[in-house]
């Protein structure tokens, strides 16, 4: 058996950590053409290349089917239930970074903290009749944010995609979303709340705790662990 | 584990209990119009309960608890007074990993009764109680309507009260509120800004979103008129969180209660209440010198209990949730009785953990 390693298969994300993997002395490459999912590993023995969607691999550590992956840890954290109980963070690989926020239009003068918009969202649910609609497609991380910090009277929408368009659109009155400069948030009217950071996202290396680790595959993990200078 | 067969043998057998104490025995369906209970409880619900789709009538929920539909019941064309008793499934969505089930099923006991609200409280907890004898556990009780009447009787505002109503069963929340409008947090810099700009409305723009202007401009003019209201007086917050703190038996806490309400005189009504709920658990066999009495309990259950609260623990297993849970609802009543309330108290057993800790020779 051989220690599974799944990477994003495409873009920066992939590139990122290519890189990250080969300056610690571990060459990770595309097998063949640029459109064939299959993967090389060069400088650490029993460890198989899996190339997979950056969207897929927190589920695939949870089945256990790799061993290891390396994904945004916003996906982990949002994709898993007690992700913590499935997998365990080896490295934050320092790329990647992505921030899970707050956002509500520019004009809610009134409204700069958590606090302003539970008050708000108590007065929109009087007005308006319904909870005030929250757009993301995070729906398991910011409903623990908000629990942990006491917010109510929300309602989660989905939004797939576009979701800065969804207040001017009417379909809700504040967004959820990842931002790493703020810059699409700001185009659409919209501001970050002063402590609506959710999470902050970063790309990191993580061990499944679900997949069957063999002795081989054990000592495998050792010496890439060693190799790589990070704690297993 | 018990076997499906054995754990209803057990709820048929507990059900007889109920029956024999008055109840009728109820159905509920299993699927559950998701709105009402997103309504009631947020999108909290959503992370605790299962949600299906079904092409005509929408979003439904298997029924996370018995007590929402059998109120719902009762309020459209049920009899006064009335007991009811339950026997099935109730499905939980486990998200932190502890391995908790995801479906179990529970017995239930309610009563909906207008005459003697405190010997409806002594009746279905001693009813549970005698039901779980044998198995000696730890009974926790609490009363919601002590923090409520507590809370309206603060020297502030309504708009205050209000919103330190609106979040008595998230103590995190409340206690970040009480610390505001006690003074003693630091007011942050940008309510600052916006209370010392002459006119904030001139940045509200550009205007996107159903939140019109006017909520804005609203807002702002109750922050302002908050602003300039006292802060809740230091013996005020300190009382009311002495009072939060109490953690004795009944007996004892009621002392304490007494002694707390010379300053607190709202809670008056609440500790008579507690007070001749106590006679009557006497009156039905209950130890109360014994039964432990914590003034915060039941503040992070699902949100609708607003009286009597009390749970059953098997103190050699902290690693099961309560074996028995219950108490007063009088709101949801009115919430689900459109115009219409009835105080009622209720509880569940949970057939499956009582066999657990028999099979475990507890």
């Amino acid at each position: 058996m051989t220690v599974k390693l799944g990477v994003p298969s495409k873009g920066r994300l992939m590139d990122k950590t290519f890189d990250w993997f080969g300056a610690r002395g571990v060459t990770l490459s595309r097998a063949g053409s640029d459109r064939e999912y299959a993967g090389a590993v060069e400088g650490a023995e029993g460890v198989e290349l899996v190339l997979l969607s950056a969207g897929e691999i927190p589920r695939e550590l949870a089945a256990g089917r790799i061993h290891l992956g390396v994904t945004g840890s916003d996906l982990v954290r949002d994709k898993l239930a007690a992700w913590d109980s499935q997998v365990m963070e080896l490295a934050q690989l320092g790329f990647g970074h992505a921030d899970l926020v707050i956002a509500v239009p520019k004009a809610w003068v009134d409204v700069d903290t958590l606090d302003d918009l539970d008050g708000a969202a108590a007065a929109f649910r009087k007005t308006h009749g319904h909870r005030m609609r929250i757009a993301t497609k995070y729906h398991r991380l910011v409903r623990e944010f908000l629990r942990e910090t006491g917010v109510a009277d929300y309602r989660l929408v989905d939004s797939q995609g576009a979701t800065e368009g969804t207040v001017k659109n009417l379909t809700a009155e504040a967004i959820a979303d990842i931002t790493s400069t703020g810059e699409t948030l700001r185009a659409n009217h919209l501001k970050i709340l002063s402590d609506g950071v959710a999470h902050r996202s970063q790309a990191t290396l993580y061990k499944s705790l679900k997949a069957d680790w063999s002795a081989e595959d054990r000592a495998a993990l050792e010496r890439l662990v060693r190799k790589l200078d990070v704690a297993g | 584990m018990p076997s499906k067969a054995d754990t209803r043998a057990e709820a048929a057998r507990l059900q007889a209990i109920f029956e024999e104490a008055g109840a009728l025995p109820v159905e509920t369906t299993i699927l559950q119009p998701a709105d009402t209970l997103l309504d009631l409880y947020g999108e909290d619900i959503r992370a605790r309960a299962y949600v299906t789709s079904d092409p005509l009538n929408g979003e439904q929920m298997l029924r996370p608890d018995f007590t929402v539909p059998v109120v719902q019941m009762h309020m459209s064309d049920g009899a006064e007074p009335a007991r009811y008793t339950y026997s099935g499934e109730v499905f939980r969505r486990q998200e932190d990993g502890r391995g908790r089930a995801n479906e179990y099923i529970q017995v239930g006991y309610e009563v909906f009764d207008r005459e003697n609200p405190a010997a409806a409280d002594a009746e279905v907890f001693a009813l549970i109680s005698q039901a779980l004898g044998p198995l000696k556990l730890r009974a926790a009780t609490g009363d919601i309507g002590l923090l409520m009447d507590a809370v309206r009787g603060l020297s502030t505002t309504e708009r205050r009260k209000a919103a330190l109503m609106r979040h008595i069963w998230r103590p995190r929340r409340f206690r970040a509120l009480l610390e505001r409008f006690g003074g003693r947090s630091p007011v942050p810099p940008s309510r600052t800004a916006l209370l010392a700009n002459p006119d904030p409305m001139a940045e509200a723009q550009p205007l996107i979103g159903k939140r019109g202007a006017g909520e804005i401009a609203a807002r702002i003019e109750a922050l302002r008129e908050d602003a300039a209201e006292p802060p809740i007086s230091a013996t005020e917050v300190d009382l009311l969180e002495d009072m939060l703190k109490i953690r004795m038996k009944s007996v004892d806490a009621l002392s304490h209660l007494r002694d707390l309400a010379v300053d607190m005189p709202s809670i008056g009504p609440a500790i008579e209440r507690m007070d001749a709920r106590c006679e009557a658990l006497v009156a039905r066999g209950v130890a109360v010198e014994e039964l432990d009495f914590e003034a915060s309990y039941g503040r992070t259950s699902m949100e609708y209990y607003d009286g009597f609260v009390f749970g059953f623990y098997a103190e050699a297993r902290p690693d099961l949730p309560p074996v028995a849970t219950g108490g007063r609802y009088d709101a949801l009543t009115r919430v689900l009785g459109r115009g219409r309330s009835i105080p009622a108290v209720g509880g569940v057993i949970r057939p499956g953990l009582v066999l657990s800790l028999m099979e475990g020779g507890q």
